[in-house]
């Protein structure tokens, strides 16, 4: 087995960590595990490691292999972020969008921003709130052991955690 | 002005105090963001980064936050300079690589502090004493509401904060309050702690020491993951997985002073002992000690020795630092010696430890 990193040397390091509830292996060579920090178990971190690596491998799944082609704002390749971990420039999300996709679905939360909003004014998202108030509806269900309204609630929170574009912003 | 005029004086800085101060040390909001229609600053080649610093300096040192405050270019700083802003956490390691087409404004107080072209255009970052994360979310967004005015931001009603690395992007924001905690490493529950952390999709670190050291049993927990959630559900869960710490931390002591005062008495007498009488102390065990010496005056050990002496101390054992003091270069082993000198001198008039341990629950007064 080689290395995950240099993908050179033989693999003698081998580390299991449970990342947001799933089972994730990394298997890598003792240089590159000194460099990671991961004869430290302490504090480090396999959620780091595995973003930076899932990172240049994830954008590579967006083109064929042997075409990389270049941000057309500023001339950033699929080369360039392996080397990085940073993209070029705000235009690079638009272009390199299909590889980014899985990428950012395995770090991020969701895939729709919800926060802050430049030139808006600060409030609670309608849709926010009302999935807080089912989650209410949805535990008192549960506490009273009513379970069809609680799968009932459990699909309307579901549905509207899914929506699409937040139903205040019609124009966008 | 001169940037070291400008700073606030270590002891002042040390007296701050904050809610929760006996186990969480500061409270920190930081935020990136972008202009639009410059390549990122990692990307960017000098006459672009020279030309967004400029546009980025003129709209942050501007606002009214940042009254009386300090705006620097990062060509200007020397090393020691550079090197003191580290130790201050008012600036990454990253930025003080830098040189031209970056820099720096920090607010009067400096609680406010603003990297400009680190990785991103933009990182703003608000820090306070002890336990206040919303406080500090409501500093840095009504500064970040205010450079909106002026700086067109790269956005995306999709992907919300365009930032150069697809961790940030979203809101940008990254919450993190930085955590005394040396009953949970004493009585071993540490490791325990910050895998249940990490499951919740929080970052644990050491804040001091080289990658994953934890020197002084100082912890920073921050959030990972930027986009899908609001800035406020962000901050909601750290600030429930931090108060759980805390009452873990406090629950730990309790139990610590109850099963094995013996061993805790030990651990701080010794580091008393060390502290107080050596001549060469290497930063390393400085800090560690320093943490124990801590714990100690939380539990009433020392009397009333202000905890704010061994957060200055914390401070001042650091490189650049010491240099600040000693007013010039120094090989490491003359930092050594001047670092246990400042030590013992520090302590001079703070009395041996106690050695019956405080009536354990009383002694520990539990979080107002």
């Amino acid at each position: 087995m080689v290395c995950m990193i240099c993908k050179e040397n033989e693999a003698k390091v081998h580390l299991t960590q449970v990342v947001g509830g799933k089972l994730k292996k990394v298997d890598l060579c003792e240089k590159c595990a000194k460099e990671k920090g991961i004869d430290d178990p302490m504090g480090f971190s396999l959620a780091d490691l595995l973003m930076g690596l899932g990172a240049s491998q994830g954008l590579a799944q967006g083109t064929t292999e042997g075409e990389d082609t270049a941000c057309p704002k500023c001339g950033f390749t699929q080369a360039d972020f392996k080397k990085s971990g940073r993209l070029g420039c705000a235009d690079c999300y638009q272009h390199f969008a299909e590889g980014l996709e899985g990428m950012l679905k395995g770090m991020h939360k969701g895939m729709r921003h919800t926060g802050k909003t430049p030139h808006q004014p600060r409030r609670p998202r309608p849709v926010t709130r009302r999935i807080q108030s089912l989650q209410k509806q949805l535990e008192s269900a549960v506490a009273g052991e009513d379970y069809e309204e609680a799968a009932r609630l459990r699909d309307e929170i579901k549905l509207l955690r899914a929506e699409p574009a937040p139903p205040e912003s019609p124009a966008n | 002005m001169d940037l070291q005029e400008f700073l606030s004086p270590i002891a002042e800085l040390a007296a701050q105090s904050g809610p929760q101060n006996k186990i969480v040390m500061s409270s920190r909001v930081r935020l990136a963001r972008n202009l639009q229609g410059f390549p990122f600053p990692g990307w960017a080649k000098k006459p672009d980064r020279v030309k967004s610093c400029e546009k980025s300096t003129v709209a942050v040192q501007t606002l009214p936050q940042m009254e009386g405050g300090l705006s620097l270019a990062m060509e200007s700083l020397s090393s020691l300079d550079k090197q003191i802003l580290v130790e201050r956490h008012l600036i990454s390691r990253e930025h003080a690589a830098k040189g031209a087409g970056s820099g720096l404004v920090l607010s009067r107080d400096q609680s406010l502090s603003v990297m400009i072209n680190e990785e991103d255009h933009l990182r703003m970052q608000c820090v306070l004493p002890g336990l206040q994360l919303d406080r500090a979310w409501e500093a840095i967004d009504a500064v970040d509401s205010a450079i909106e005015h002026h700086l067109d931001y790269a956005f995306s009603p999709q992907l919300g904060y365009l930032t150069a690395c697809p961790t940030n992007i979203g809101t940008g924001i990254r919450v993190s309050a930085m955590l005394h905690l040396p009953a949970l490493v004493l009585g071993e529950q540490i490791n325990q702690i910050i895998q249940a952390v990490n499951k919740l999709g929080l970052a644990v670190r050491g804040l001091y020491g080289e990658g994953t050291e934890a020197l002084g049993n100082v912890f920073q927990v921050s959030n990972q993951m930027t986009l899908g959630d609001s800035e406020e559900e962000i901050l909601e869960r750290l600030g429930k997985v931090v108060a759980q710490v805390i009452e873990h931390e406090n629950d730990a002591r309790a139990l610590l002073l109850e099963k094995k005062p013996k061993s805790v008495l030990d651990h701080v007498g010794r580091a008393y002992g060390i502290l107080a009488n050596a001549h060469r102390i290497p930063s390393k065990e400085a800090i560690n000690l320093l943490s124990l010496f801590r714990l100690g005056i939380d539990l009433g050990l020392f009397g009333d020795a202000p905890r704010a002496l061994t957060d200055e101390l914390f401070l001042i054992v650091q490189p650049a630092h010491l240099q600040l003091i000693s007013k010039g270069k120094l090989s490491p082993e003359q930092r050594d010696f001047l670092r246990a000198d400042l030590i013992r001198e520090r302590l001079h008039d703070i009395p041996r430890p106690g050695s019956t341990p405080p009536s354990a629950p009383g002694a520990l007064d539990k979080p107002a």
